[in-house]
């Protein structure tokens, strides 16, 4: 006779030997080992949740304390690596083999243990792929999650940073895994319930309060005039071009200096409610002056940002917000939204090539991808039109019935020509391929592919890819917005002339943009305590941004 | 330290009126540039005091692409560099240009 249900059978012996480390399902801090050891078995597939942002710190203490004799050739399967504990546990010969998506805090350390051979790696995802495998196979064993507070039946809330938890939990509790989560407090009655209680097996009043990345948080102080040049070009050349009101914008200082003019130059170009309306994006504290300007519509959110809480429960016509008045997150909604519903996608990268490749992989940093390559990729799968979308797939030209004729999410790359320290933003040759050629990988780790990107922006100009016919055009194009990188004085003169007079390069003076105007005082908050004043004093930020 | 001196035949002379200008300042990653109306209108004489060695030749080509789209005839421009990347000196020359366009 088959056994059909051997993985409930395991899961009960996993919950009858960790039962007793618990009272119920409450564990206390000082049991997280044996609870740990107590579950968890060789080889497992395990999910230490490692967001974005939220981190399940606690958890990820108590693995990594764990005797590799008992707890050892895990497979990690999370999205983020962001603890030094997440790297630790290979050292330790406590994990073994590594399917995640980013790891930009550890992009140094991961990088020096994949060449090392202490780490086998599966593959770097993009978050929503790498929750699809969750459910196809890459379904974890065990889910260690963060959420804010718990009552003793274990239903769970996880705060304004919901972020994975509820995929995490969904492909882990009804596949026959195990779920543990760590919170702040134990309570009698949770504020709302973001994942019910009997999805969790055991919960762990964790020692101290998860940690939090504020990883979304730029300082307008920062902000360059190269980059409120190119913010400017944004908004006129491809923001106003295209009348884009849905988007999605990375975490770069580029595409914050845009939301900081939206409320004065942008404005001043008469765009308030034709552009940046609705926007799948994380609560960037450089946004509070379009918000507060009556520039948005709606935002919904991947997860939360540290000290944006108090401003996010104050603006619910603005944010999604549960029954008890918080931020209500979730990342792979939002990844889906911003894939799906978004007409643009604009972040930055650190290497571009001569087709317009891109990748965040340099020789000595892997800093994964998180969200980029989704949002930054054309969706087949989409079948709603809209004016932005298909004028930009009419650009792209193509023959038969206009009818049948897909339209093109907009994916923009915005890059200094040069980085830090004079690095060269773009290449002859991407540093991924050799990372792919030393670890035999098939496949090299590419950000957004050069058939997704349809606009580079620099400081020296607009390039329109879909506007390019031949693959020559292209490299022209690029080569002719790369400013005085060795690809950009590489150039054929006489074409990028050419490609000028035909609207695929636009610079500056051909959008009829003022050089004096980029000067920080367009910027509509200049420090971060002038965003504290637009909040009306509900924005809280961080210690480390504080300096007054 | 490293003195770097251009002179360009330049097409046009560049309009307004304005006989100086100045615009950025000498701090690190940035610059000082210095805009005089003093020299033939049809020449353009351009001096950079920078504090990074060896970048002669895109000191060359930033110059030069200048020139080439602003034709600032008439001007003999002064730069002191404190190792500012290439994108922020184009800048700061369109800048200036602008302001000495201003009547």
């Amino acid at each position: 006779m088959t056994d059909w249900r051997q993985e409930r059978t395991a899961r009960e012996a996993r919950l009858e030997r960790a039962r007793r480390h618990a009272d119920g399902k409450v564990v206390p801090a000082a049991r997280v080992v044996d609870l740990l050891e107590a579950i968890l078995q060789p080889g497992d597939r395990v999910c230490l949740e490692g967001d974005n942002q939220k981190q399940a710190d606690c958890l990820a203490r108590g693995l990594s304390a764990c005797d590799p004799a008992r707890v050892h050739d895990l497979h990690m399967v999370q999205s983020g690596i962001v603890l030094p504990e997440h790297l630790d546990i290979f050292e330790q010969g406590i994990a073994r083999r590594l399917d995640y998506s980013y790891s930009g805090p550890q992009g140094a350390r991961i990088a020096k243990m994949l060449y090392g051979g202490q780490i086998e790696l599966g593959a770097v995802h993009t978050y929503l792929e790498l929750f699809a495998r969750y459910f196809i196979d890459l379904t974890p064993n065990v889910a260690l999650i963060a959420g804010v507070s718990a009552d003793r039946e274990g239903n769970l809330y996880t705060g304004p940073n919901t972020e994975d938890t509820p995929t995490v939990v969904e492909a882990t509790a009804f596949k026959n895994g195990v779920v543990v989560a760590q919170v702040n407090e134990i309570v009698d009655r949770v504020p709302r319930v973001d994942i019910p209680g009997d999805r969790i097996d055991f919960v762990v009043e964790a020692d101290k309060p998860f940690y939090v990345e504020p990883l979304f948080t730029r300082d307008p102080a920062a902000v360059t005039e190269t980059q409120i040049l190119m913010a400017m070009m944004a908004i006129k050349g491809i923001y106003a071009e295209y009348g884009i009101r849905r988007l999605n914008h990375g975490i770069g200082f580029g595409t914050a200096a845009i939301e900081l003019l939206l409320p004065t130059y942008a404005e001043r170009l008469g765009l308030k409610g034709k552009i940046a309306t609705h926007w799948a994006l994380n609560p960037h504290p450089s946004l509070i002056p379009a918000i507060e300007s009556g520039w948005v519509s709606q935002i919904h959110c991947f997860g939360s940002e540290v000290g944006m809480d108090n401003y996010i429960r104050a603006r619910p016509d603005v944010f999604f917000t549960g029954s008890d008045g918080s931020l209500r997150s979730n990342r792979a909604f939002c990844q889906t939204a911003g894939l799906y519903a978004c007409d643009l996608f604009i972040g930055s990268t650190l290497q571009i090539d001569l087709q317009g490749h891109s990748s965040t992989v340099t020789t000595n940093r892997v800093a994964g991808f998180g969200g980029a390559p989704n949002m930054g990729s054309d969706p087949h799968g989409r079948r709603h039109p809209s004016d932005t979308w298909m004028k930009a797939g009419r650009e792209a030209g193509g023959t038969g019935d206009p009818a049948l004729r897909r339209g093109r999410k907009l994916v923009v790359q915005l890059v200094e020509t040069f980085g830090d320290k004079l690095v060269p933003a773009f290449v002859e040759r991407l540093d991924a391929l050799e990372l792919a050629r030393k670890l035999n990988l098939e496949l090299a780790p590419v950000m957004v592919y050069a058939d997704d990107v349809t606009h580079i922006v620099t400081e020296e100009g607009i390039a329109n890819l879909l506007l390019c016919r031949t693959l020559d055009e292209r490299e022209q194009a690029i080569r002719g917005v790369a400013g005085y990188t060795e690809v950009g004085r590489g150039r054929d003169h006489a074409e990028v002339e050419r490609l000028r007079a035909r609207g695929v390069i636009r610079r500056p003076e051909d959008l009829g943009i003022e050089p004096l105007d980029a000067d920080r005082s367009l910027l509509a908050a200049r420090s971060i305590k002038d965003l504290v004043h637009w909040s009306g004093g509900l924005y809280e930020p961080p210690a480390k941004f504080r300096n007054w | 330290m490293e003195t770097l001196t251009f002179r360009y035949a330049t097409t046009q002379t560049l309009p307004g009126s304005r006989p100086s200008a100045i615009t950025g300042v000498v701090a690190s990653g940035n610059l000082e540039v210095l805009l005089e109306r003093n020299a033939p209108p049809g020449e353009c004489r351009v001096e950079i005091d920078t504090a990074i060695n060896g970048y002669g030749d895109v000191w060359a080509a930033v110059v030069a692409d200048f020139v080439a789209r602003r034709q600032p005839g008439g001007l003999t421009i002064t730069i002191n560099d404190g190792g500012a990347r290439p994108d922020t000196v184009s800048l700061r020359l369109a800048q200036g240009a602008r302001l000495m366009e201003a009547s």
